[in-house]
Protein backbone atom coordinates (compact mmCIF):
# COMPACT_ATOMS: atom_id res chain seq x y z
CA UNK A 1 0.00 0.00 0.00
CA UNK A 2 2.83 2.06 0.54
CA UNK A 3 3.64 3.14 -3.12
CA UNK A 4 0.38 4.75 -3.88
CA UNK A 5 0.18 6.63 -0.50
CA UNK A 6 -2.98 6.28 1.32
CA UNK A 7 -5.32 8.47 -1.05
CA UNK A 8 -5.43 5.97 -3.61
CA UNK A 9 -5.11 3.06 -1.52
CA UNK A 10 -8.46 4.03 -0.34
CA UNK A 11 -9.93 5.53 -3.11
CA UNK A 12 -9.40 1.46 -4.66
CA UNK A 13 -9.97 -0.47 -1.85
CA UNK A 14 -12.69 1.44 -0.04
CA UNK A 15 -14.35 4.38 -2.35
CA UNK A 16 -14.63 2.74 -5.73
CA UNK A 17 -15.91 -0.73 -3.72
CA UNK A 18 -18.92 0.55 -2.28
CA UNK A 19 -19.66 3.12 -5.64
CA UNK A 20 -19.74 -0.02 -6.85
CA UNK A 21 -21.79 -2.44 -4.83
CA UNK A 22 -24.02 0.66 -3.34
CA UNK A 23 -27.75 -1.07 -4.41
CA UNK A 24 -26.50 -4.22 -2.78
CA UNK A 25 -24.73 -3.05 0.33
CA UNK A 26 -28.17 -1.14 0.75
CA UNK A 27 -30.69 -3.91 0.57
CA UNK A 28 -28.87 -5.58 3.20
CA UNK A 29 -28.62 -2.14 5.56
CA UNK A 30 -31.69 -1.75 6.26
CA UNK A 31 -32.46 -2.96 10.68
CA UNK A 32 -30.89 -0.13 13.10
CA UNK A 33 -28.48 -1.28 15.79
CA UNK A 34 -30.33 -0.74 19.49
CA UNK A 35 -27.24 1.37 20.64
CA UNK A 36 -27.39 3.55 17.87
CA UNK A 37 -31.28 3.57 17.70
CA UNK A 38 -31.59 4.35 21.44
CA UNK A 39 -28.50 7.30 20.97
CA UNK A 40 -30.53 9.20 18.11
CA UNK A 41 -33.74 8.71 20.31
CA UNK A 42 -32.58 10.19 23.42
CA UNK A 43 -31.45 13.62 21.87
CA UNK A 44 -33.46 16.50 23.02
CA UNK A 45 -35.82 17.61 19.65
CA UNK A 46 -34.50 19.99 17.74
CA UNK A 47 -31.14 18.63 18.22
CA UNK A 48 -28.91 19.15 15.27
CA UNK A 49 -26.09 16.42 13.98
CA UNK A 50 -24.04 14.77 11.60
CA UNK A 51 -24.05 10.86 10.49
CA UNK A 52 -20.28 10.75 8.80
CA UNK A 53 -20.00 8.36 6.30
CA UNK A 54 -24.05 7.86 6.59
CA UNK A 55 -23.84 5.11 3.85
CA UNK A 56 -27.48 4.44 2.57
CA UNK A 57 -28.91 6.68 5.65
CA UNK A 58 -30.98 4.30 7.66
CA UNK A 59 -30.22 6.40 10.62
CA UNK A 60 -31.34 9.52 9.41
CA UNK A 61 -34.83 7.93 9.71
CA UNK A 62 -34.85 7.00 13.36
CA UNK A 63 -35.94 10.25 14.90
CA UNK A 64 -37.87 12.78 12.97
CA UNK A 65 -37.59 15.54 15.66
CA UNK A 66 -33.54 16.04 15.00
CA UNK A 67 -32.02 17.29 11.91
CA UNK A 68 -29.25 15.24 10.51
CA UNK A 69 -26.79 16.12 7.47
CA UNK A 70 -25.57 12.73 6.30
CA UNK A 71 -22.60 12.48 4.35
CA UNK A 72 -20.71 9.67 2.54
CA UNK A 73 -17.74 9.48 -0.36
CA UNK A 74 -20.34 7.53 -2.48
CA UNK A 75 -22.34 9.39 -4.75
CA UNK A 76 -24.66 6.16 -5.56
CA UNK A 77 -24.92 5.62 -1.54
CA UNK A 78 -25.95 9.29 -0.95
CA UNK A 79 -28.25 8.72 -3.94
CA UNK A 80 -30.03 6.60 -1.82
CA UNK A 81 -29.99 8.00 1.68
CA UNK A 82 -31.19 11.33 -0.09
CA UNK A 83 -34.62 10.12 0.25
CA UNK A 84 -34.96 10.35 3.81
CA UNK A 85 -37.07 13.11 5.11
CA UNK A 86 -36.61 15.73 7.07
CA UNK A 87 -32.75 15.07 6.60
CA UNK A 88 -30.61 15.68 4.23
CA UNK A 89 -27.34 13.91 2.38
CA UNK A 90 -24.25 15.56 0.83
CA UNK A 91 -20.99 13.73 -0.92
CA UNK A 92 -18.50 14.76 1.37
CA UNK A 93 -14.74 13.11 2.58
CA UNK A 94 -14.43 12.53 6.23
CA UNK A 95 -11.39 14.46 6.26
CA UNK A 96 -12.44 17.35 4.85
CA UNK A 97 -15.95 17.89 6.16
CA UNK A 98 -18.35 20.86 4.76
CA UNK A 99 -19.60 22.25 8.25
CA UNK A 100 -18.89 25.14 10.78
CA UNK A 101 -16.72 24.12 13.96
CA UNK A 102 -18.29 23.74 17.22
CA UNK A 103 -21.75 23.76 15.81
CA UNK A 104 -22.91 20.58 16.30
CA UNK A 105 -24.99 18.75 19.20
CA UNK A 106 -24.04 15.61 18.11
CA UNK A 107 -22.54 13.04 16.01
CA UNK A 108 -22.57 9.38 14.54
CA UNK A 109 -19.65 7.78 12.75
CA UNK A 110 -20.60 4.13 12.48
CA UNK A 111 -18.45 1.81 10.70
CA UNK A 112 -16.74 4.58 8.39
CA UNK A 113 -13.04 4.94 10.47
CA UNK A 114 -12.08 1.42 10.61
CA UNK A 115 -11.90 2.63 6.47
CA UNK A 116 -8.92 4.91 6.75
CA UNK A 117 -5.56 3.03 6.04
CA UNK A 118 -3.11 4.90 8.42
CA UNK A 119 -2.91 5.20 12.28
CA UNK A 120 -2.47 8.92 11.21
CA UNK A 121 -5.47 9.49 9.20
CA UNK A 122 -7.89 7.14 11.42
CA UNK A 123 -7.18 9.74 14.54
CA UNK A 124 -7.20 12.44 12.12
CA UNK A 125 -10.65 11.26 10.95
CA UNK A 126 -11.82 11.52 14.92
CA UNK A 127 -10.67 15.53 15.15
CA UNK A 128 -12.18 15.84 12.03
CA UNK A 129 -15.50 15.00 13.44
CA UNK A 130 -14.62 15.71 17.32
CA UNK A 131 -14.28 19.73 15.56
CA UNK A 132 -17.81 20.02 14.52
CA UNK A 133 -19.37 19.07 18.22
CA UNK A 134 -20.14 22.37 20.47
CA UNK A 135 -18.54 21.70 24.12
CA UNK A 136 -21.37 20.33 25.18
CA UNK A 137 -22.10 17.83 22.06
CA UNK A 138 -21.03 14.33 22.07
CA UNK A 139 -19.97 11.51 19.09
CA UNK A 140 -20.98 8.33 18.90
CA UNK A 141 -18.31 6.10 16.58
CA UNK A 142 -18.62 2.63 15.69
CA UNK A 143 -15.52 0.58 14.40
CA UNK A 144 -15.45 -3.57 13.39
CA UNK A 145 -13.35 -5.28 15.84
CA UNK A 146 -10.55 -7.49 15.77
CA UNK A 147 -11.71 -9.75 18.54
CA UNK A 148 -14.95 -11.55 17.27
CA UNK A 149 -14.25 -15.19 17.54
CA UNK A 150 -18.05 -15.61 17.40
CA UNK A 151 -18.76 -14.33 13.90
CA UNK A 152 -18.28 -16.23 10.97
CA UNK A 153 -14.83 -14.72 9.87
CA UNK A 154 -13.55 -15.69 12.66
CA UNK A 155 -10.73 -13.61 13.43
CA UNK A 156 -9.36 -12.92 17.08
CA UNK A 157 -6.59 -11.13 19.59
CA UNK A 158 -3.16 -11.59 17.50
CA UNK A 159 -4.37 -11.92 13.94
CA UNK A 160 -3.18 -9.18 11.35
CA UNK A 161 -6.00 -6.06 11.93
CA UNK A 162 -5.15 -5.04 8.41
CA UNK A 163 -7.17 -6.92 6.23
CA UNK A 164 -9.18 -7.31 2.83
CA UNK A 165 -12.75 -8.54 3.40
CA UNK A 166 -14.42 -9.82 0.54
CA UNK A 167 -18.12 -8.48 -0.59
CA UNK A 168 -19.72 -11.18 -2.77
CA UNK A 169 -22.57 -9.66 -5.36
CA UNK A 170 -24.40 -12.36 -7.34
CA UNK A 171 -26.45 -11.12 -10.41
CA UNK A 172 -28.90 -13.20 -12.13
CA UNK A 173 -27.20 -14.46 -15.04
CA UNK A 174 -24.05 -12.57 -14.54
CA UNK A 175 -22.63 -15.15 -11.77
CA UNK A 176 -20.74 -13.74 -9.00
CA UNK A 177 -18.31 -10.72 -8.89
CA UNK A 178 -16.26 -10.56 -5.52
CA UNK A 179 -14.68 -7.22 -4.26
CA UNK A 180 -12.50 -6.53 -2.01
CA UNK A 181 -12.64 -4.03 1.18
CA UNK A 182 -9.97 -2.60 3.01
CA UNK A 183 -10.33 -2.47 6.87
CA UNK A 184 -8.36 -1.68 10.07
CA UNK A 185 -10.23 -4.26 12.77
CA UNK A 186 -9.85 -2.39 16.29
CA UNK A 187 -8.03 -4.12 19.32
CA UNK A 188 -9.61 -3.56 22.66
CA UNK A 189 -8.81 -0.32 23.70
CA UNK A 190 -8.05 0.93 20.90
CA UNK A 191 -10.90 3.31 19.57
CA UNK A 192 -10.74 4.80 22.90
CA UNK A 193 -6.89 5.82 22.45
CA UNK A 194 -7.66 7.43 19.05
CA UNK A 195 -10.53 9.49 20.68
CA UNK A 196 -7.71 10.59 23.66
CA UNK A 197 -4.82 11.06 20.18
CA UNK A 198 -7.42 13.70 18.77
CA UNK A 199 -7.87 15.49 21.80
CA UNK A 200 -11.35 14.11 22.80
CA UNK A 201 -12.30 12.50 26.05
CA UNK A 202 -14.22 8.91 26.29
CA UNK A 203 -17.47 9.37 27.97
CA UNK A 204 -18.56 5.80 27.38
CA UNK A 205 -17.71 3.03 25.48
CA UNK A 206 -17.91 -0.49 24.92
CA UNK A 207 -18.16 -3.67 22.61
CA UNK A 208 -21.55 -4.83 20.63
CA UNK A 209 -21.68 -7.69 18.13
CA UNK A 210 -18.20 -8.01 16.57
CA UNK A 211 -17.89 -3.89 17.10
CA UNK A 212 -15.84 -1.36 19.32
CA UNK A 213 -17.95 1.81 20.66
CA UNK A 214 -17.44 4.70 22.16
CA UNK A 215 -19.50 7.97 22.62
CA UNK A 216 -16.69 10.73 22.64
CA UNK A 217 -16.51 14.79 23.47
CA UNK A 218 -14.02 17.24 23.00
CA UNK A 219 -11.50 17.58 25.70
CA UNK A 220 -11.42 20.12 27.84
CA UNK A 221 -9.17 23.10 26.49
CA UNK A 222 -5.88 22.60 28.88
CA UNK B 1 -30.72 19.83 -0.95
CA UNK B 2 -32.85 21.71 1.10
CA UNK B 3 -32.59 25.59 1.97
CA UNK B 4 -32.26 24.53 5.83
CA UNK B 5 -29.07 22.23 5.06
CA UNK B 6 -27.42 25.51 4.02
CA UNK B 7 -27.50 26.14 7.18
CA UNK B 8 -25.07 23.87 8.44
CA UNK B 9 -22.62 24.14 5.31
CA UNK B 10 -19.12 25.58 4.81
CA UNK B 11 -16.66 25.52 3.03
CA UNK B 12 -14.90 21.89 3.13
CA UNK B 13 -11.03 23.07 3.12
CA UNK B 14 -8.98 23.87 6.42
CA UNK B 15 -7.73 26.77 5.60
CA UNK B 16 -11.12 28.53 4.72
CA UNK B 17 -13.04 27.08 8.11
CA UNK B 18 -11.48 30.05 10.16
CA UNK B 19 -12.73 32.56 8.05
CA UNK B 20 -15.49 33.89 8.35
CA UNK B 21 -16.77 34.32 4.69
CA UNK B 22 -16.29 30.95 4.20
CA UNK B 23 -20.25 30.30 5.56
CA UNK B 24 -22.83 30.59 4.45
CA UNK B 25 -21.79 29.34 1.29
CA UNK B 26 -23.06 31.32 -1.99
CA UNK B 27 -25.89 29.74 -4.71
CA UNK B 28 -24.82 30.25 -7.89
CA UNK B 29 -27.09 29.28 -11.48
CA UNK B 30 -29.60 27.69 -8.95
CA UNK B 31 -32.11 25.87 -10.41
CA UNK B 32 -34.85 25.64 -7.50
CA UNK B 33 -37.58 22.98 -7.04
CA UNK B 34 -40.45 22.62 -4.68
CA UNK B 35 -40.43 18.99 -2.86
CA UNK B 36 -43.43 18.89 -0.73
CA UNK B 37 -43.22 17.67 3.02
CA UNK B 38 -45.85 17.06 6.00
CA UNK B 39 -45.66 20.02 7.96
CA UNK B 40 -44.04 19.42 11.53
CA UNK B 41 -44.64 22.48 13.55
CA UNK B 42 -42.93 21.48 16.79
CA UNK B 43 -39.95 20.52 13.98
CA UNK B 44 -39.69 24.05 12.83
CA UNK B 45 -39.90 25.52 16.26
CA UNK B 46 -37.36 24.00 17.20
CA UNK B 47 -35.03 24.36 14.83
CA UNK B 48 -35.47 28.42 14.50
CA UNK B 49 -33.09 29.41 17.61
CA UNK B 50 -30.62 27.12 15.43
CA UNK B 51 -30.96 29.54 12.53
CA UNK B 52 -28.32 31.97 11.07
CA UNK B 53 -31.07 34.63 10.21
CA UNK B 54 -28.34 37.08 8.96
CA UNK B 55 -27.34 34.17 6.52
CA UNK B 56 -30.31 33.03 6.05
CA UNK B 57 -31.35 36.46 4.81
CA UNK B 58 -28.87 36.22 2.13
CA UNK B 59 -29.30 33.29 0.81
CA UNK B 60 -32.95 34.46 0.30
CA UNK B 61 -31.90 36.96 -1.62
CA UNK B 62 -29.29 35.50 -3.49
CA UNK B 63 -31.72 32.98 -4.66
CA UNK B 64 -34.56 35.62 -5.81
CA UNK B 65 -37.13 34.23 -2.88
CA UNK B 66 -38.88 37.02 -1.07
CA UNK B 67 -36.96 39.15 1.26
CA UNK B 68 -37.73 37.62 5.20
CA UNK B 69 -38.34 40.04 8.00
CA UNK B 70 -35.51 41.79 9.69
CA UNK B 71 -35.36 39.87 12.70
CA UNK B 72 -36.70 35.96 13.67
CA UNK B 73 -39.90 35.26 13.82
CA UNK B 74 -40.66 35.22 18.05
CA UNK B 75 -41.89 31.74 19.16
CA UNK B 76 -45.96 33.47 19.37
CA UNK B 77 -45.55 34.40 16.09
CA UNK B 78 -45.58 30.63 15.43
CA UNK B 79 -49.12 29.31 16.29
CA UNK B 80 -52.36 30.96 15.91
CA UNK B 81 -53.26 32.48 19.40
CA UNK B 82 -56.81 31.78 19.30
CA UNK B 83 -56.80 27.95 17.60
CA UNK B 84 -53.17 27.01 18.87
CA UNK B 85 -52.85 25.95 14.99
CA UNK B 86 -49.68 26.56 12.74
CA UNK B 87 -49.25 30.07 11.70
CA UNK B 88 -48.99 31.16 8.11
CA UNK B 89 -45.26 32.47 9.94
CA UNK B 90 -44.76 29.12 10.55
CA UNK B 91 -46.12 27.75 7.04
CA UNK B 92 -44.15 29.79 5.33
CA UNK B 93 -41.31 28.84 7.05
CA UNK B 94 -41.92 25.11 6.67
CA UNK B 95 -41.87 26.15 2.60
CA UNK B 96 -38.82 27.78 2.72
CA UNK B 97 -36.57 25.74 4.94
CA UNK B 98 -37.62 22.32 4.17
CA UNK B 99 -39.83 22.33 0.84
CA UNK B 100 -38.04 24.71 -1.51
CA UNK B 101 -34.25 22.96 -2.71
CA UNK B 102 -31.68 23.32 -4.74
CA UNK B 103 -31.79 21.03 -7.62
CA UNK B 104 -29.06 22.00 -9.68
CA UNK B 105 -26.34 24.85 -9.73
CA UNK B 106 -23.20 25.18 -7.36
CA UNK B 107 -22.06 26.71 -4.10
CA UNK B 108 -19.02 29.22 -3.94
CA UNK B 109 -16.94 29.80 -1.09
CA UNK B 110 -16.75 33.31 0.01
CA UNK B 111 -13.24 32.98 1.06
CA UNK B 112 -11.57 30.66 -1.89
CA UNK B 113 -14.06 30.89 -4.06
CA UNK B 114 -14.05 27.05 -4.97
CA UNK B 115 -17.35 25.96 -6.35
CA UNK B 116 -19.56 22.78 -5.18
CA UNK B 117 -21.63 21.23 -7.61
CA UNK B 118 -25.06 20.30 -7.01
CA UNK B 119 -26.97 18.05 -9.37
CA UNK B 120 -30.42 15.93 -8.66
CA UNK B 121 -30.49 17.79 -5.52
CA UNK B 122 -27.06 16.75 -4.16
CA UNK B 123 -24.30 18.75 -3.20
CA UNK B 124 -20.76 17.41 -3.74
CA UNK B 125 -17.88 18.45 -1.70
CA UNK B 126 -15.19 16.72 -2.52
CA UNK B 127 -12.11 18.54 -3.13
CA UNK B 128 -9.35 17.93 -6.47
CA UNK B 129 -6.18 16.35 -4.15
CA UNK B 130 -4.14 19.68 -4.74
CA UNK B 131 -6.61 21.18 -2.54
CA UNK B 132 -7.18 19.23 0.50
Amino acid sequence: MSTKGPNAYEEQHVHSVYEEIAPHFSSTRYKPWPIIESYLKDLPPGSIGLDVGCGNGKYLAVNKEIFIVGSDRSSNLISIASQHHPNSAIVADILSLPHQPSNFDFAISIAVIHHLSTPARRIEAVTSILECLKPTGTALLYVWALEQESSRRGWSEGDDQDVMVPWVMRKKGEGERTFQRYYHLYRKGELEGDVVSAGGEVVESGYEKDNWWVIAKRGSPS
Amino acid sequence: MKILTLNFLCCARKTCKSSPASFPLHPKEASLEQIETDINALFIKNILPRLDWEAMKTLTIELGLPALPTEPPSPEALEDPDSGEPSQTLKDLHQLLMETSIESGALRCGNCDHEYAVKEGIANFLLPSHMV
